[in-house]
């Protein structure tokens, strides 16, 4: 008792922030994130018993069925080098962008017991979606790239630029799934408006198509989307040397600069509505 | 100290319409969006200490979860601060962010995480959960086969192993079978026992009284007492009273038509003649009435009785106004009555009626005021009967009798 009473004496007392988005210390908030993110990783890969063919099994089949169209039938993709690797690479790239972003939309709602119920630091509910999001485009990309060995695109050292084209493509859904997480409790149609967006952006994006074929005066236009000379770089890095890359496919520089203002912009107004949104969401539910 | 909390105010804002999608926001962006502000917490202040067993009741909608989750920063307050040492952890629901899909020992882990405990902290005390909860040989079942009991049993167990310095709890008491509460109240005598600092919400007395150095009584979102359990307990008491019905006081308009007298006023007041609702127990009191004529009548007599919540009478008192000098009371005129009344009532609710006669007699019925006026008893004597008419009992052992 006498212990109790000297330690009473000489309280250290900090003051309580209350919720926020990263709330409750680093080590707290990475801590969970990996906690969380990893086991739905687990749990989508070895939960079931093909968890792997699973999860692959849609951007596949996508491919089987866009392949056919585009080669067969509509034949945009003959003329162009390794149109199936290419459409193989686009399609688990902007598999990872819809799939981080079309589970982050209710992402807070899905937690919450945990939003309302303890103090969790908001962050860690869409970044642990779309850090799993990224685990899953990971594993899809080992057998990307054994598709493109086998299909006879040659390895060059660009191949080391990968983890940058990714880098941009993670801040990109993070940006988007912080922002629609967190407008998501207060404006419930968020989620129909992004169901729409997300296949405005399938299309927006050279995915189907090589940018070299977009009609000249539409070029600026397809450049405002961030995605468009991400995917580009991706494919001069990655499958076709010879492809203009980013720069050259906009026409310099400058015709690239409205597509970094979009892409900072959406990051610096993510970061705002989730900070501002992050306190209240709790009581928004 | 290890809690400082001073003038935390919450307001919430509740639209009097929700607007809750982007296209109403579209559709109409200039439509004025009015709120109601509902303020559930008002200037709040106190201090816990360190080892402390600290009690927070109030009735439902009084602001005391408000306050529980903006101590657990779940809500952010809008005015004061709040200051804490050490490690606090709030338990609102047990097993919340519980993940079915995973087994015991990850959930353990995460569920330990989320109290704030580190990686490796949390591992470390996934054997004495499972043990406390008594799950060992289920350790490795996804919990979404879990019983119910067996879930609340490992959530409990995550709470206690997880030993924060400081526990916000809320009335998780409530839950689990007759056994599981055993062990409840054993672990708080535990916890109480090893100086552990603890908050409690409750609406449950009993716990308050058996394990709280200390309670705050929250009403209309203001502390409105903080003291020993014991005098919470009695203060929740009497609010819970006052609250139950509607407010205690006069009820005009209860007379019968065709009366000849009715009953203007009627209120209850301390022997210093200022009006009160309630009444502690063993404190006496006054009933008042203001009789108003409506038509003459000869030789009244007006008699009040009391009757408690089952509708049993208990006391009555009457006087015939001639006595008093009073022959009539004349249509406009009006009478006070003041009885002193000794107070030996149990605690409860208690309401007054009123009657008037003709000719000094008790059959020619002039007035019939039922319930004019209600007051509350409050305290904590629980014994049965109408009155407390025996304090102490003698007891000792004897030879005597046949």
């Amino acid at each position: 008792m006498a212990e109790t009473m000297e330690r009473a004496d000489n309280p250290e007392l900090k003051p309580v922030i209350g919720p926020s988005a990263l709330g409750g210390g680093w080590r707290r908030f990475l801590d969970l994130l990996l906690l969380i993110s990893v086991n739905d990783f687990r749990k989508t890969y070895f939960g079931t018993a093909l968890g792997y063919i699973w999860s692959l099994a849609r951007p596949l089949m996508l491919f089987a069925v866009l392949l056919f169209v585009f080669t067969k039938i509509f034949r945009i993709g003959s003329e162009v080098d390794h149109y199936p690797v290419l459409l193989l690479f686009n399609i688990v790239m902007i598999s990872f962008v819809q799939e981080a972003t079309q589970t982050a939309v209710v992402s807070v709602v899905n937690q919450e017991g945990v939003v309302r119920k303890t103090h969790f630091p908001r962050l860690v509910i869409p970044l642990a979606v779309v850090l799993t999001a990224f685990f899953n485009f990971c594993a899809n990309l080992v057998a990307v790239f054994v598709f493109v060995v086998a299909f006879g695109v040659t390895i060059t050292w660009t191949w080391l630029l990968f983890p940058v084209i990714a880098a941009f493509l993670f801040v990109f859904s993070l940006a988007l799934s912080m922002l629609l997480a967190s407008l998501y409790p207060r404006f419930r149609d968020v989620g129909i408006i992004w169901s729409v967006a997300v296949t405005a952006l399938f299309y927006a994006t050279p995915v189907l198509y090589p940018l070299e074929i977009v009609p000249s005066q539409y070029m600026d236009l397809v450049m405002l989307n961030p995605l468009a000379p991400i995917f580009e770089q991706a494919r001069h890095w990655i499958i076709d040397p010879g492809a203009p890359g980013a720069v050259a496919a906009a026409g310099g520089w400058v015709h690239l600069l409205p597509a970094i203002a979009i892409y900072l912009a959406i990051c610096v107004v993510s970061i705002l509505v989730f900070r501002r949104e992050a306190p209240r969401i709790a009581e928004e539910l | 100290m290890v809690v400082e909390v001073r003038n935390v105010s919450k307001t919430f804002r509740i639209p009097d319409q929700k607007v809750d999608s982007l296209k109403e926001r579209a559709v109409h962006p200039f439509r004025k969006r009015s709120f109601r502000e509902l303020e559930a917490l008002k200037d709040i202040s106190f201090d816990v200490h360190e080892g402390e067993f600290f009690g927070i009741v109030g009735l439902n909608g009084s602001g005391k979860s408000t306050l529980l989750k903006i101590l657990g920063s779940i809500y952010r307050a809008d005015r004061g601060t709040i200051r804490v040492a050490g490690r606090m952890a709030p338990f609102i629901e047990l097993g919340v962010g519980f993940n079915p899909e995973m087994d015991a020992r990850e959930n353990i882990v995460l569920n330990a995480v989320m109290m704030g405990l580190s990686r490796r902290e949390a591992e470390a005390i996934v054997p004495s959960v499972l043990e406390f909860a008594g799950l060992e040989q289920f350790a490795e079942l996804k919990i979404k086969n879990y019983s119910s009991g067996m879930l609340v049993r490992l959530a409990f167990s995550v709470m206690v192993e997880a030993e924060a310095d400081i526990m916000l709890i809320d009335e998780v008491l409530a839950v689990g079978d007759a056994a599981f509460q055993q062990k409840c109240e054993d672990v708080f005598h535990d916890l109480r026992e090893a100086g552990k600092t603890i908050i409690l919400v409750t609406h449950d007395m009993a716990s308050i009284e058996k394990f709280c150095h200390r309670a705050m009584m929250i009403h209309d979102g203001k502390v409105s007492f903080l003291g020993s359990p014991e005098e919470v307990s009695e203060w929740y008491l009497r609010a819970n009273f006052v609250e139950r019905d509607e407010r205690p006081g006069f009820h005009p308009g209860a007379s019968d038509d065709g009366d000849d007298a009715h009953v203007v006023d009627a209120w209850m007041s301390d022997p210093e003649g200022n009006r009160i609702e309630n009444v502690h127990e063993g404190e006496d009191f006054n009933v008042n009435a203001v009789v108003e004529g409506i038509r003459d009548f000869e030789d009244p007599v007006v008699e009040f009785g009391v009757t408690d919540q089952g509708g049993s009478h208990v006391f009555a008192f009457r006087s015939r106004l001639a006595e008093t000098g009073i022959d009539s009371i004349g249509p406009g005129e009006r009478v006070k009555f003041s009885a002193e009344v000794k107070n030996l009532l149990r605690p409860g609710r208690y309401y007054v009626h009123a009657q008037a006669f003709a000719d000094g007699g008790s059959k020619d019925l002039r007035m019939r005021a039922l319930r004019i006026a209600d007051f509350v008893v409050f305290g904590t004597d629980v014994g049965s009967g109408f009155v407390k008419l025996v304090d102490d009992v003698d007891v000792v052992r004897t030879e005597e009798g046949s």
